[in-house]
């Protein structure tokens, strides 16, 4: 067990949030100050990877994305825990391989369920 | 350098890993089966429930801490995880008719059941500020699927959406606890907690207020205490009535057991004034939901107030910080799982075509067509009231008792006046049983499942009440840990 932890030893992260913080607040403010100001129609356009836009972004779309924005967190987060895993695998030996098997048949039968159940359909 | 692996003893988590992998099969299975033939799934979900219930037979009397130290095996763990298996059975067994007369006949139902018991049945073992934070969260959102499973009544959905917003800000506060006892301590483990706080005396230090306040806020709306019971009344009224059931005995139960490991562990409540904040929330809790059982004219909302008031009761035990007092708890944790499934297990009888049938005047004349049912239902409402010979009265001599002996007579004479003013609500709705004329198209849905759940609530509400001896001796031997 370690000794008493003091507030100043979180003093490291106050220290990193402020710096984060005037990170993105100086670069902002600088470039306001550098920078020529010319605005044309073009210019002032929702940016869309260069296309033009041709509606307002606030609009209904589909329940659907949802889903597949639920289902892609998901297999996400699989992947942030398989490369770790697959880094040390070495290490790990049998031991890890029959773990992430289990973990990752855990995570199929979700897969196989939502496929069944006709989730990554899209009509 | 080679990482170190932990020592891992499976066996401790073996009822839990195979009854998640059996609940997996369960999601697996439900895709292939047709809408009519849902029902096998609830015979599964039981047969599950009871190779879970033998996997426990080998570890009894075993003593295993694993995952280093984030889960133990021990009596107290067991003691309550059967609880917990027959509780998640009864409750599927009251379903069968229930989903299907309210459409909600999909397999996915029995699934969440079962993963919302690997959540409880992981509670009691939890011997980490993680594991059981972990354990908790899997339990609460596998309850908040169901308390919203009727998608098509807005009730249900309402109240889905109410369980969820307090159940989250619930967890948020625990969490905010925990991160408070760690800064403290500086350990995440209960046991190494423990050490830190009577080793280094900072009873009354501020971050351990602070987290003590937190955590009892937290759990205070997991377990409905006042002032934190407001969603409780209308979540019970509107989830579906198994869940409701589920709500008030099994998440009432593993809230408890983790509760008393948690806070036995962490804060030295012999010693210091924390007994002061649980005294007045016990008093207010018990007192409150009694009162306002009173005046209510729907049966699940009376019931709801009713576990309000009986975890006003179970404080006592947490409040002498006996060893009755723990016994006491789990006693009556039990005993009060098996009545209060038993009644709403009547509630449920009640619902049938077209009629919900969740007032108290539905149950106008019941006990004249069906006797047995009215007979239950009288030892039901004894026991909650807590008169001899049931459950009850058992557990609330030993919560009574441990009050008495730590010197709170106050918390006793208060709680038995509650105890009185129950009677009242209890017994008038006996009353309508008995003495009002029956409906005329007044028929029960009764089936199979329904008359093992009733038939197994009564005898055990009676068998406790008398025959306890060996659940008294589970428990005293089980609390030990904690002395």
């Amino acid at each position: 067990m370690s000794a008493v932890n003091l507030p100043s030893n979180y003093l490291p992260i106050l220290v990193f949030f402020f710096i984060a913080l005037a990170f993105g607040v100086v670069t902002i403010l600088m470039g306001y100050l550098v920078r020529p100001k010319r605005p044309y129609l073009e210019k002032l356009h929702a940016y869309e990877s260069g296309i033009l836009p041709d509606t307002d972004a606030r609009m209904q779309f589909p329940f659907r994305y949802y889903l597949i924005a639920m289902l892609f967190v998901l297999f996400d987060i699989e992947m942030v825990f398989l490369y770790p895993w697959a880094v040390s695998f070495n290490k790990l030996g049998l031991f890890g391989l029959i773990e992430m098997v289990l973990f990752l048949l855990i995570l199929f039968v979700g897969y196989f369920y939502a496929w069944r159940k006709g989730a990554l359909e899209w009509d | 350098m080679d990482p170190i692996l932990p020592d891992i003893q499976l066996i401790a988590i073996l009822p839990e890993i195979i009854l998640a992998l059996l609940a997996c099969g369960l999601f697996v299975a439900e895709s292939f089966i047709q809408r009519e033939k849902k029902e096998q799934l609830g015979y599964y979900a039981i047969g599950a429930l009871a190779l879970t219930l033998l996997s426990t037979i080998p570890l009894w009397g075993k003593e295993i801490s694993t995952f280093s130290g984030m889960v133990v095996l021990d009596s107290y763990a067991l003691f309550f995880k059967t609880a917990l298996i027959l509780i998640s059975a009864i409750i599927i067994l009251m379903s069968f008719e229930y989903v299907k007369i309210e459409r909600i006949n999909l397999g996915e139902y029995y699934g969440v059941i079962l993963f919302a018991t690997v959540g409880m049945m992981l509670m009691p073992s939890a011997n980490d500020l993680l594991s059981f934070y972990l354990s908790l969260e899997l339990m609460s959102m596998s309850l908040y699927v169901l308390v919203a499973f009727m998608r098509k009544d807005p009730k249900s959905v309402e109240s889905g959406i109410k369980y969820f917003l307090t159940g989250v800000l619930a967890s948020g506060i625990i969490l905010y606890g925990i991160a408070f006892l760690y800064g403290t301590s500086g350990t995440t483990n209960l046991g190494e907690i423990s050490v830190f706080i009577k080793t280094q005396e900072i009873g009354s230090s501020p971050s351990l207020i602070m987290a003590f306040i937190l955590m009892i806020t937290g759990f205070g709306f997991k377990i409905a205490a006042v002032p934190f019971h407001m969603w409780a009344p209308d979540v019970y009224e509107g989830a579906p009535t198994p869940v409701t059931a589920f709500l008030s005995s099994g998440s009432k139960v593993a809230a408890f057991s983790v509760m008393l490991r948690v806070f036995i562990n962490s804060f030295d409540l012999n010693s210091g004034s924390w007994w002061q904040i649980l005294w007045i929330i016990a008093v207010m809790t018990m007192t409150l939901g009694n009162l306002v059982a009173l005046t209510q004219t729907k049966l699940k909302r009376m019931l709801a107030y009713s576990s309000i008031a009986h975890a006003g009761y179970l404080l006592m035990g947490l409040i002498a910080a006996s060893q009755i007092g723990y016994a006491g708890i789990m006693i009556y944790l039990v005993g009060y799982a098996f009545m209060t499934l038993g009644a709403f297990t009547v509630i449920v009888l009640l619902c049938r075509k077209n009629h919900r049938g969740d007032q108290i005047s539905d149950l106008a004349g019941v006990a004249r067509t069906n006797p047995f049912v009215g007979l239950t239902f009288i030892l039901f409402a004894l026991s909650l009231i807590g008169i001899p010979p049931t459950a009850g009265f058992v557990g609330k001599l030993f919560l009574f008792n441990a009050a008495i002996q730590g010197g709170f007579y106050w918390l006793a004479i208060i709680g038995v006046l509650n105890s009185t003013v129950s009677l009242y609500y209890y017994f008038r709705v006996v009353r309508v049983m008995y003495m009002d004329e029956p409906a005329e198209d007044l028929a029960l849905s009764f089936s199979p499942g329904m008359k093992i759940a009733l038939g197994f609530t009564a005898g055990m509400t009676l068998l406790l009440g008398l025959y306890p001896e060996p659940i008294i001796r589970a428990a005293i031997d089980s609390v030990k840990i904690f002395l």
